[in-house]
């Protein structure tokens, strides 16, 4: 095995922590290869849950907002432009406690690349129901992106499950095409932004169904309605919906590290003094690892601290 | 090279077409469609003597949608003879998609 085939840094993930570990990687010449992800509807792709959203209004530097989309390209054009290094795959398998970390793509020739040190910022993907039909009514009445699918909702009855940011959010765009939209939520408050909450409550097409809980989704082809639970009065209720955008939050893209990285009950990686991981060399950033902030800028921040913690690794290891 | 179908020539390819057509429904404002575009691009020059893949505009075709009842994008869809015999729904990696047709054409 030659050394020029064992890179320095391999970045799993490409949202906003994993391009801002790359752009700074790249600076301090580290030549990192970013393992970005492969298509997906749910959250789960190259450049993050930004690229299904619409508006960033809370990014610094952008008084006008930014289209999620349009931000993480920017990120990856800048991480390119310091010669970052884009695999447009997802990672299979890794084995990251040696002294040599090496990972396994999701090619046909399953493609393994070594490196000395990892920075994991695979973030984090939608969260389903778990409820009956959800699965089978996916693509025809359930969806996981507004942004893709609002559009064949046009004059038509649409819920949002959920009180966060995202989930008000999509409720308000949804306006946009829906009749009515419902925010169905379980708590009798929002965790969401009081600039988020003030828009929703004041929209004349948004309703909110508060303390409920969607228990079934019902429909022979498509969606056509849905079985609610007040959990305040005890008490079920079909409700007719064509549509049904889930957004109850995210877990941590974990399932390949589980047994090597350290992580909490939730399966979020546990970082200390800084990124680092439990395991020598590898470091992790944004919302695999924070189950608290989950903002765009404090990914950015946390990709910064780990590219900056890589290269002192790297510095005090390999010079 | 991956053709952009409208009604008229959709219903034509239906009838004419003797090789499997592979369609994207798909739209401007869909990223996740957007980055399956160059997975297409690649099967399409690979596998272009057993298949012919096209890609259909949801919002200027919305007929055609309607039809098939496609109301979430990017919706892949594989017709033999004019029949439906596989659909996708969602976006997916290259190696996932061609599991999912590779067998049929």
């Amino acid at each position: 095995m030659s050394t020029e085939d064992i890179s320095d840094v391999i970045i799993v993930g490409s949202g906003p922590a994993g391009l801002t570990a790359a752009i700074y990687t790249a600076r301090a010449n580290l030549n990192p290869k970013i393992i970005e992800g492969e298509p997906s509807s749910n959250s789960d792709q190259p450049g993050g849950q930004l690229m299904l959203t619409t508006e960033v209004e809370n990014f610094p530097g952008f008084p006008d907002g930014i289209l999620g989309p349009e931000l993480m390209n920017k990120m990856r054009d800048q991480a390119i432009k310091f010669g970052a290094e884009f695999i447009t795959k997802k990672v299979t398998k890794v084995e990251l406690s040696g002294k040599i970390k090496r990972v396994w793509l999701s090619d046909a020739e399953n493609t393994e690349l070594k490196a000395h040190s990892v920075i994991v910022a695979t973030g984090a993907k939608s969260l389903m129901l778990d409820i009956e039909g959800e699965s089978r009514l996916l693509g025809y009445g359930v969806s996981t992106c507004a942004t893709c699918d609002g559009f064949f909702f046009r004059n038509k009855l649409v819920g949002v499950v959920g009180g966060g940011d995202s989930a008000l959010e999509e409720a308000i765009f949804l306006t946009k095409f829906a009749t009515k939209v419902y925010i169905i939520h379980r708590r009798d408050s929002f965790r969401a932004s009081k600039i988020m909450q003030k828009r929703a409550e004041n929209h004349e097409k948004i309703e909110i169904l508060w303390n409920t809980e969607v228990k079934r989704v019902n429909g022979d082809t498509n969606l056509d309605s849905v079985l609610l639970y007040n959990n305040a009065l005890n008490k079920e209720y079909e409700f007719e919906l064509n549509g049904l955008f889930v957004a109850i939050g995210h877990s941590p893209n974990t399932e390949i590290f589980k047994g090597q990285i350290l992580m909490d009950e939730n399966g979020y990686i546990v970082t200390t003094n800084g990124t680092k991981t439990n395991l020598d060399g590898v470091f992790a950033c944004g919302d695999v690892q924070d189950h608290i902030y989950k903002q765009a800028i404090t990914a950015a921040g946390s990709g910064c601290a780990a590219a900056i913690d890589a290269e002192k690794w790297l510095n005090s290891n390999f010079s | 090279m991956i053709q952009d179908l409208n009604e008229n020539s959709f219903n034509e390819l239906m009838i004419t077409s003797v090789s499997p057509v592979l369609v994207e429904f798909w739209a401007t404002w869909c990223q996740p469609c957007k980055a399956i575009a160059p997975i297409l691009e690649e099967i399409d020059t690979t596998l272009s003597d057993r298949l012919t893949i096209c890609k259909l505009d949801v919002d200027q075709n919305q007929a055609v949608a309607l039809r098939y009842n496609v109301i979430s994008i990017p919706t892949l869809i594989l017709y033999k003879d004019g029949k439906e015999v596989k659909r996708v729904i969602g976006a997916v990696g290259k190696v996932e998609l061609l599991k999912e047709f590779e067998q049929l054409i």
